[in-house]
């Protein structure tokens, strides 16, 4: 099939699943399990076979309803919408696999799973697709609402009393932004009269309306993505979800706003936006850098400690901006290519880290750092996962996240700006910070010791090391993908 | 002190948001495409006659089917977050004529429901207005008193809920395995095909609205509020 | 000036006001009530812009059946959390927000 008939697939086969799965929600384990890893299996296997579509034929566009743009909306998928397709098929799977194990492991123990987990779960996968693959400024706005009522639906399910009023405010952020965003879309419609990217990059002019719209757009965005200080909701949101939810929310879903920030910055708008609003976006990023590792630092919970990382990891993604706006060609090139590589890099270590962090609460039996002592030897898998997750979040090579602070840097020295290598610097010293105090913690040894520590599946292990090693593996191997992921970016024209 | 600094920077946000949009608004520049012209050509190869239907079930049809998954999402939430049946309070017998009117008015609103769906492809009308009408004569039903069948776990309940997704879908796939573009219908079938969903999603969307309503948790007061209240 | 532009006017005082009572309140059923008036302005806004000088637009018009929907979905998911919470905590603003 070429890459073009199967873009639609990738949302027809989460959203079939996730319709199946309300049917199915009463049914005994094993049925839903077959049918999930079946999905899984589809989901990578298309999710790939695009890759390789796209990485042959170059972007793919369908017309849905045979309609094209701008009467109808256009599927899209470039190299880069074509390597986050495989990345959420491949993080989602592995969380989905852990999903499943902990449901096992609950129902031998007697205590019951949450239910309708599975139908929000694929409802959480179209959503994100659909961002990825979207041509539309509208349609951005549906998939945006699907993505964000689809995760705080899975907050909600952790059942506890503060999973509620963590739902419930993420809620009202999400709400809060994205009409923020449609307000910004009625008003390039009423400029334009058109809603698709392409032809809404060839009409882009500099005027009053134009500014608001992509102003009030942003500002939306940067709330949905947590940005500092609008960040307030994530921690609790990420920190009491169950486990793979706080995985997929902190890999996939906040980088869903971000992405549709980027392509509006730098696909639509390019001569709208000014250097001094790119600076702004920079100092914030900056303050979540370092006000994130802060936090972290001084938390005492677990999960916790993972969201606030968060927060500060999301913070460099923001250092792009003041790199790629108004600096020259290779500046912009170096920061582009930087950032795209710590989206994917943060995802598969953030995704690990999370679900390593379950595995030893879920053996400890307590969510607090401190709670953690002896476990170093009991859980040595665990904690590797933890640790090699943490050597990408810190940037210490060989690593996808040093190569993506390497560019950056590099990028921060083309253009001349030399203080966002303090930023980085100090990011990367706050991390170490915490990831070094959970293992502190780990190691020292327990008062009394054997027999506090639950047997957890071994199969928890196994996901999160694979992530782990991925986001490692990405050090070693990332000429190609960035390649891939940066070809036909306009941002990129000057120096390809 | 907090509060009243609250005030402040929310009224300064407000008001420049506010004085921003009535700018652009005065300033407003003309656009030079027109998809009105658009979809005024393309109607007649719609499969319906009213603009407004072409453009949400055909031209831009996938707007429609995310949406529907919107909806999906909420009323499972509401389903997972649904009080076990010991907890649930009876419905509240108020007024006799009320119940008089309503049982009466109920068969009327049903009429006026499928007249709104069948309205929809020449005029204003449609899935989610009829659907909603539906809803309501139900709520209806259900605070006079009246028994209405609960929108709970059982597969029934499940499966009317996700009748409309499914019909959709089925017409999505059908038309990717036929070749064709995703919901691109056949000529010859559009006005048929476009029917049968609506038909679908209009029961699927009364059932979930009422569902959102029926899945409401019970806003429990504590006993001490209670008694508060009472001594009031 | 024409009706169109005038619900653009109306609704660029709604979505001021609105914003307002959004930032301002923390119960959340105003915040609510809040978001649901500052959608009903931006749909005014969707509308009657792209409608103003150029006739009646069936394209915003489905945009905003859609939006209603969105708008509609995304309230009761609210409300069924607030409910809950209620239940659970007897207070009708978040915990960080102290009490309105």
């Amino acid at each position: 099939m070429s890459a073009q008939s199967l873009l639609p697939w990738m949302l027809m086969v989460p959203l079939s699943w996730a319709t199946l799965m309300v049917l199915l929600a009463q049914q005994r384990d094993a049925i839903t399990r077959v049918v999930n890893v079946v999905g899984a299996l589809v989901l990578v296997g298309l999710s790939v076979a695009l890759y390789a579509g796209v990485a042959q034929e170059g972007l793919a566009v369908h017309a849905l309803g045979g309609w094209s743009a701008p009467l109808g909306i256009a599927l899209r998928a470039d190299g880069l919408a074509a390597t986050l397709v495989v990345l959420t098929a491949v993080v989602s799977s592995a969380c989905g696999l852990y999903a499943m194990t902990s449901e096992r492991a609950a129902r031998t123990n007697g205590k019951s799973a949450p239910r309708y987990f599975w139908p929000l779960f694929w409802l959480l996968i179209t959503a994100l697709n659909g961002i990825w693959l979207a041509g539309d400024l509208f349609n951005l706005y549906v998939g945006l609402e699907l993505l964000g009522l689809s995760a705080v639906g899975l907050v909600a399910l952790g059942g506890s009393e503060a999973s509620l009023s963590s739902a419930l405010r993420y809620l009202m952020a999400a709400l809060l932004g994205s009409l923020a965003y449609l307000l910004g879309v009625a008003l390039m419609y009423a400029a334009y009269g058109t809603l698709a990217l392409p032809e809404l990059a060839e009409l882009i002019t500099r005027e009053p309306m134009t500014q608001l719209a992509i102003a009030l757009m942003t500002v939306g965005l940067c709330l949905k993505t947590a940005l500092f200080p609008l960040h307030g909701w994530l921690p609790p949101a990420h920190g009491v979800a169950l486990t793979p939810v706080s995985a997929m929310l902190s890999a996939l879903v906040v980088k869903g706003s971000f992405y549709i920030l980027f392509r509006l910055w730098f696909e639509v708008a390019p001569d709208v936006v000014t250097p001094l609003a790119a600076q702004g976006l920079g100092i914030l990023g900056a303050g979540a850098v370092l006000w994130g590792g802060w936090q972290a630092l001084r938390e005492s919970s677990l999960k916790m400690l993972v969201a606030h990382s968060t927060v500060a990891q999301l913070g460099y993604l923001f250092i792009f901006f003041p790199l790629a706006v108004g600096t020259g060609a290779t500046a912009a090139a170096l920061a582009t290519q930087g950032m795209l590589l710590h989206v994917v890099a943060h995802a598969l270590a953030k995704s690990a880290m999370f679900l390593a962090s379950g595995t030893l609460i879920a053996s400890v039996g307590r969510g607090g750092v401190a709670d953690l002592a002896g476990v170093g030897r009991h859980m040595p898998m665990s904690l590797f996962a933890f640790g090699l997750a943490g050597v990408s979040l810190m940037g210490l090579p060989p690593s996808g996240g040093f190569n993506a602070k390497w560019l950056l840097l590099q990028s921060a020295l083309a253009s001349g700006q030399w203080f966002w290598l303090l930023v980085l610097l100090g990011g990367g010293l706050l991390t170490a910070g915490y990831v070094f105090r959970v293992f502190r913690e780990s190691f020292l040894e327990s008062p009394d010791d054997a027999g506090q520590f639950t047997k957890t599946p071994r199969a928890y292990d196994l996901f999160a090391l694979t992530l782990a090693a991925m986001s490692v593996a990405l050090g070693l191997a990332s000429r190609a993908p960035l390649r891939f992921m940066t070809n036909g970016l306009a941002v990129m024209a000057g120096v390809q | 002190m907090k509060r009243r600094y609250r005030h402040l920077s929310a009224g300064a946000v407000s008001v420049a948001l506010g004085a921003a949009l009535w700018h652009v608004v005065r300033v407003r520049p003309t656009p030079s495409v027109s998809v009105a012209s658009l979809v005024a050509d393309a109607l007649p190869a719609s499969g319906v006659s009213h603009n407004v239907t072409a453009v949400l079930l055909n031209f831009r049809s996938y707007d429609t089917l995310l949406e529907v998954a919107v909806l999906l999402a909420a009323a499972v939430v509401a389903l997972a977050l649904r009080d076990e049946p010991s907890a649930r309070s009876p419905a509240h017998v108020m007024y006799v004529a009320l119940d008089a009117f309503v049982w009466r008015l109920a068969p009327l609103l049903v009429l006026v429901a499928a007249y709104l769906l069948w309205a929809g492809s020449t005029r204003p009308g449609g899935a989610f207005q009829a659907g909603s009408v539906l809803a309501g004569a139900a709520v209806l039903l259900r605070l006079s008193g009246l028994k209405v069948t609960a929108v709970d776990h059982r597969l029934a309940s499940r499966g009317a809920m996700t009748f409309g997704l499914v019909m959709f879908l089925c017409v999505a796939i059908g038309t990717l395995l036929a070749g064709q573009a995703l919901l691109e219908y056949p000529a010859k079938w559009a006005g048929a095909l476009i029917l049968l969903i609506e038909a679908a999603l209009t029961i699927s969307i009364g059932v979930v609205l009422y569902s959102l309503f029926d899945n409401a948790p019970q806003a429990r007061v504590s006993d001490r509020e209670s008694e508060r209240q009472r001594e009031r | 000036m024409s009706a169109d532009r005038l619900y653009a006017y109306v609704g660029a005082v709604l979505v001021a006001l609105a914003l307002y009572a959004f930032l301002v309140h923390t119960h959340v059923l105003r915040r609510l009530l809040a978001f649901n008036v500052m959608g009903g302005g931006t749909f005014l806004i969707l509308v009657g812009l792209a409608q103003d000088g150029r006739g009646p637009d069936p394209v915003p018009q489905a945009l905003v059946l859609t939006g209603i929907v969105v708008a509609v979905s995304a309230t009761a998911l609210a409300i069924i959390l607030l409910r809950r919470w209620f239940a659970t905590s007897q207070t009708t603003s978040l915990p960080e927000d102290g009490s309105s």
